[in-house]
């Protein structure tokens, strides 16, 4: 009997996610509401992706706003480039304002196809995490060097974005963005489109990431990061565990920054530099970055509350948000997510405290 | 690495998953097609009172200069209702953070239209707030006062520009400049957009008007490193510097600028976002003497101006000085108080209808509001700082000044837009 209800819980509370995402939150909030929704599920989004890398690897991938801005600045080129074509022009609105030249750049110009730019607001920042992450991890920088270093990629790339006013519309970034693959983004039924596109890629995304945790690849992923060492010994290559994970939840990054210009309708690089790197991390700290759920619920919460929050307290929500970085970090490395398996444990038998799910075994040389 | 186990259940749920998303979410509205459900925010104007909405960064690096421009709004909200309010009705301001953040802008924008149905919103300081919140009041068909001087360049129908646009602010400026002889300018900004636009025009001025533009340098907002741009300053060759720094990075470069041998009679410098708040805050020892252009100073002449820094020093502290985007966020209240009783509605088309031609003796002087624009004709004052750290007016346009986002009459600016 507990041991189907055990194989139960995960669909069961996968479908539970899924009932509450795709049925109940449309039918409950109002259209104002569900959009904001949208906007904190895109957060969850890259959340699952610092689990993966951060709770599970032990990456602590303080650099996330430089993926989801190659996401969101990929998908906002090619719908920028659909609302010029739109009105019969041939570049966008920003560039005919502060732009130097009469001529597209270059490299705006493939953006122009749908295909390339879906698949660019994923695979760009892959390529360039695969890139990073190469040299990184082969030269074994680890721990805080490799936080600085995602930090001071996040900062360059929004310095960047800034200086290059005409082709990238520096600080202002891409806004006014009108459709999105034709259809009106002033349009409330088209708003709740979005909504369950990006609820569904979450829930796609978890039941990946899920699939990940609980993979061969996944228990190696644990083991590099408790011990990188003795996976050497072992035969593993430490820095290609370390590597996927970390490509992988660059995509989701760039997935979210995606979905996120259509919710939201601007990417800037005002979401890409120092501070909002951090803040992607922070909702997954408190919530607990090592597990799954954990780290989405803590993302949507805390983006939850800083809009809530900020109105009453504005002052002093920038506070509280450190406080709550710091709290998780140093008392409950586990975030909050670990609070409930503490208290479970008291009851049923002792589980680490870092560790959210259920051991599985593995069988070697079991192959996928 | 061998052996990933990815199950089959997991991802038939999430296909599934998406199967049901596509299903529930029947296709909306095209692009290019008019949707009147989009404007579904109406604002409430039932009861005794009506609400207004106030979006200033009031956290983060902009709280310091926003957080001032909340001050003057609210102070008008206060007057208004002191003196009985709008068609009747008590104003009550409902105040919003953008936090300095432009996509948090966007959001409090949509809160305040949707949620808290308010009748108008004012505020809004830098050109990306701007530039994220016009979508929304685009979308929803709602009103908002901006009131800082700005790169001109938009003219959205659902925003007023109570701040003056670049022909009321940097061409008289050039024109000063000209006229005193100063003809050879080095440009050093803040790298963001109105620094950026301000120069494409000065460059384009310059061109056509026979002066000439021996440097330009953009330093990252909130840098505070300026050796290398002062010794090129320095080395240049220039008559005056024409400066669109913004924020902190002032008072790094005017420290930089005097302990370089520079002073205002040497090699002047004509600051352009520069006003009594930021003389303050940079030290009146460095700034004395220099040039600064706006359209409102402290000491601006007029009963009008008695009146408003006298109710706001009583309000705030014998101390705080007052500002052009004060100023122009105080009259920015007044001004929509003039259309609506003309219209007598709140309605926004009825109040768009109405604005041109409201006349309002501000403490900057008189100001009319150009319908077909929606900015306000602004008189422009070139003043320079005294020893006090207050600034003095050196030079006025004589009259208010027609607002131009475009430059459309000026020909030396064809090709810009």
């Amino acid at each position: 009997m507990t041991t189907t209800l055990t194989r139960l819980r995960v669909p069961g509370a996968f479908l539970l996610g899924a009932v509450l995402l795709l049925g109940v939150a449309p039918l409950a909030l109002s259209d104002f509401r569900l959009s904001l929704f949208a906007k904190y599920l895109c957060y969850a989004i890259v959340a699952v992706g610092v689990s993966l890398a951060w709770g599970r690897g032990g990456l602590m991938v303080l650099g996330q706003g430089v993926f989801f801005g190659l996401g969101g600045y990929a998908m906002a080129m090619h719908l920028k480039l659909t609302d010029a074509a739109a009105t019969g022009e041939k570049l966008p609105d920003f560039m005919q304002l502060y732009g130097t030249s009469d001529a597209l750049p270059w490299w705006w110009e493939p953006f122009a196809n749908p295909f390339f730019a879906l698949a660019m607001t994923v695979l760009l920042p892959m390529v360039v995490a695969g890139v990073l992450g190469f040299f990184i991890f082969r030269r074994r920088v680890k721990g805080a060097y490799f936080a600085i270093l995602s930090q001071a990629l996040a900062a360059a790339l929004s310095i960047w974005l800034i200086g290059q006013q005409a082709t990238t519309g520096g600080t202002n970034g891409l806004t006014d963005i009108q459709g999105f693959f034709g259809y009106s983004l002033d349009d409330p039924v088209n708003q709740r489109m979005v909504y369950f596109i990006i609820a569904a890629v979450l829930l796609l995304l978890m039941a990946l990431a899920r699939q990940l945790f609980v993979s061969r690849y996944g228990e190696l992923l644990v083991a590099v990061r408790d011990s990188e060492e003795r996976v050497r010994f072992l035969g593993y290559d430490p820095a290609n565990v370390k590597l996927v994970a970390y490509v992988v939840a660059a995509g989701m990054a760039g997935l979210a920054g995606a979905l996120f210009v259509p919710a939201v309708g601007i990417i800037s690089p005002a979401l890409i530099g120092i501070v909002p790197s951090i803040g992607f991390v922070i909702g997954a700290a408190v919530g607990g970055r090592a597990s799954l759920v954990g780290a989405v619920l803590g993302a949507i919460a805390v983006a939850w509350a800083q809009s809530t929050l900020s109105d009453a307290f504005p002052a002093a929500w920038t506070y509280l948000q450190g406080l709550l970085f710091v709290l998780a970090v140093g008392f409950l490395p586990g975030g909050l997510a670990s609070l409930w398996f503490v208290l479970r444990r008291r009851r049923t038998r002792p589980t680490p405290v870092i560790r959210t799910e259920e051991p599985v075994a593995v069988t070697v040389g079991e192959t996928a | 690495m061998s052996g990933f186990s990815i199950s089959r259940r997991g991802l038939l749920a999430g296909a599934s998953a998406v199967g049901a998303s596509a299903a529930l979410s029947a296709c909306g509205a095209k692009t290019g097609t008019e949707t009147s459900s989009g404007a579904g925010a109406k604002a409430d104007t039932s009861g005794s009172t009506v609400k207004v909405g106030l979006l200033n960064s009031l956290s983060g690096t902009m709280a310091i200069s926003e957080v001032t421009v909340h001050n003057a709004l609210l102070l008008a909200v206060k007057e208004i209702n002191a003196a009985g309010g709008v068609l009747g009705k008590k104003l009550k301001p409902i105040s919003q953070d953008g936090a300095s953040d432009w996509p948090t802008f966007a959001e409090k924008a949509e809160a305040l239209i949707k949620d808290d149905k308010v009748v108008a919103t004012f505020g809004c300081w830098t050109s990306a707030s701007r530039k994220a919140v016009k979508p929304v009041f685009e979308r929803y068909k709602s009103l908002l006062f901006y009131p800082v001087q700005y790169e001109g360049l938009e003219q959205s129908p659902y925003i007023f520009y109570i701040g003056a646009t670049t022909n009321q602010q940097i061409v008289p400026a050039l024109d000063y400049l000209k006229k005193q002889g100063l003809t050879r300018l080095y440009l050093v900004g803040s790298d963001y957009v109105f620094p950026r636009t301000a120069n494409k025009i000065i460059k384009a001025y310059a061109k056509a008007k026979g002066m000439t533009v021996v440097g330009e340098d953009y330093a990252p907002l909130g840098s505070t490193e300026f050796s290398t741009i002062t010794n090129k300053v320095r080395t240049a060759g220039a008559d005056a510097v024409f400066n669109t720094l913004n924020g902190d990075s002032n008072v790094a470069f005017f420290k930089e600028y005097k302990s370089a041998g520079l002073t205002a009679k040497s090699l002047p410098v004509l600051s352009v976002s520069i006003a009594e708040e930021e003389v303050k805050s940079i030290g009146t020892q460095y700034l004395e003497g220099q040039l600064t252009a706006w359209n409102y100073y402290e000491t601006t002449p007029g009963a009008a101006n008695t009146k408003f820094v006298k109710a706001y020093q009583a309000a705030y502290g014998k101390d705080k000085p007052t500002s052009d985007p004060m100023e122009a966020a105080y009259i920015s209240l007044y001004l929509w108080k003039e259309m609506v009783e003309k219209a007598g509605s709140f309605d926004v088309a009825k109040v768009k209808a109405a604005s041109d031609g409201i006349l309002l003796d501000a403490p900057e002087g008189k100001v009319t509001v150009d319908g077909a624009t929606q900015h306000v004709y602004k008189t422009a004052r070139i003043g320079k700082v005294g020893s006090d750290g207050l600034i003095e007016e050196v030079w006025n346009s004589g009259k208010p000044i027609k607002p131009d986002p475009y430059l459309k009459g000026y020909s030396w600016a064809a090709s810009l837009s």
